[in-house]
């Protein structure tokens, strides 16, 4: 099967996703609520690609999307990348102290978050309840309730005879995570780092720096990009 | 209704799974059943329903917090469902809310002590011109205010108790 993924004609297996795809073919696409060791559920949906092209095109959640003969992917167009700072920024909102979505949140750039915090300890991305069932095969928690209620628990709130406590699902959570609190009072947004001028190279000649990607790096050259396109 | 001794009647539900084929696709049809005849979920009884279906509890438990249809406390003799729509809440809905929490000393979705009344809260009954409405066990109480909400409770009380 052939597709078109970023302009480019390439082959596909059958049973690909559009994310196993661009993962083949080393096309890196921000996911969160996928595992590899678990069967995707498209509860993140910051794996959207647009598929299909001028007025019929689509966002779709690649983790889940299977490949079709000579459908037409992008996975960093300008509408693909605006719904995904805008999804990192609804998640943040709900869930400021996650490492995982600060991380995310460097990595696309975002700079503000336009919405409330609410502090939320849990981003429903269903991880630990896959993990609990599929990895575990304790099926102790699940989801309870639902619209704004809805939360991750045991039957009935209660110590389940189920449950080994092995951790997995404390382990798999990208809330659980607590972020670093950087150097300045904690706000909603960390990005510490994007504060920072480059640290290393430029004032300590000799120095070596390991950090790829370095964020103060990226952004300080985004903006030399930036100043050299406006010249 | 003793909530404690009822639940422990297994052969009822094991009759209602059964009715079922013991077929797991009829979970939502088995829990309605068992709601109808206690009024509620009771949790040994789930528990029972995930043994002879053979799916985890949390399961059944999703499913039973996930739709308003079922309840897993014990419901009261009289349901009293209070209207805060718009058009009852602009009419201070919220006043007799907080006047029938106070006087029954419950919150919303709980029940009370003596098992007399439950209380619920509903968006808009469709009967908007008469707010703000108090609905008892289907009957449309309306133009509520705190002090006539208070002799409506009573006739509910007294009733009871003959
Ligand atoms: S600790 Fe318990 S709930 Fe968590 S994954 Fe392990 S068995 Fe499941
Ligand atoms: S507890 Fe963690 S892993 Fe589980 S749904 Fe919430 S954020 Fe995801
Ligand atoms: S990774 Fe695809 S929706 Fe979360
Ligand atoms: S708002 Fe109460 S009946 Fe419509």
């Amino acid at each position: 099967m052939e597709i078109t993924l970023n302009g480019i004609k390439v082959q596909v297996e059958d049973d690909w996703t559009l994310l196993d795809a661009a993962k083949f073919y080393g096309v890196k696409i921000p996911t969160l609520c996928y595992h590899e060791g678990l069967s995707p559920y498209g509860a993140c949906r910051l794996c959207i690609v647009e598929i299909g092209e001028g007025d019929k095109s689509k966002l779709v959640t690649s983790c889940l999307y299977p490949v079709q003969d000579g459908i037409k992917v992008r996975t960093h167009s300008q509408r693909v990348v605006k719904a995904r700072k805008l999804l990192v920024e609804l998640l943040i909102a709900r869930c400021p102290t996650s490492k995982v979505l600060q991380d995310l949140a460097s990595a696309l750039g975002i700079e503000k978050i336009r919405f409330k915090a609410r502090y939320n300890d849990c981003i429903l991305c269903g991880l630990c309840v896959r993990m609990c069932e599929e990895q575990m095969d304790a099926k102790a928690i699940g989801f309870v309730s639902r619209g704004v209620k809805k939360r991750i628990t045991t039957p009935f709130d209660i110590k389940s005879e189920k449950c080994r406590t092995c951790g997995a699902c404390i382990y798999i959570c990208p809330a659980c995570l607590l972020r670093c609190q950087g150097p300045e009072p904690p706000s909603v947004l960390c990005s510490g780092c994007l504060n920072f001028s480059p640290p290393c190279v430029d004032q300590y000649k000799d120095v070596m720096c390991y950090l790829d990607p370095c964020v103060a790096c990226l952004k300080d050259k985004g903006e030399n990009m930036k100043k050299g396109g406006k010249k | 209704m003793q909530g404690e001794t009822i639940s422990r009647d297994f052969p009822a539900i094991d009759a209602i799974i059964k009715k079922y084929g013991e077929r797991k696709e009829f979970l939502i049809c088995i829990l309605q059943d068992i709601q109808a005849r206690y009024g509620y979920l009771p949790r040994e009884d789930l528990e029972r329903v995930a043994e002879k279906l053979g799916i985890p509890l949390i399961q059944i438990y999703s499913v039973a917090t996930f739709f308003k249809a079922f309840s897993l406390r014990p419901k009261g003799g009289h349901t009293i469902q209070v209207c805060l729509g718009t058009a009852c809440h602009v009419r201070g809905a919220e006043r007799v809310l907080s006047k029938i929490k106070r006087d029954l000393d419950i919150d919303v979705d709980e029940t009370t002590k003596d098992m007399n009344f439950t209380l619920k809260t509903v968006n808009c009954l469709g009967a908007c011109a008469l707010g703000p409405i108090v609905e008892i066990d289907g009957k449309y109480h309306g133009n509520m205010n705190t002090t006539k909400v208070e002799s409506v409770l009573k006739k509910y009380s007294t009733k009871m108790k003959e």
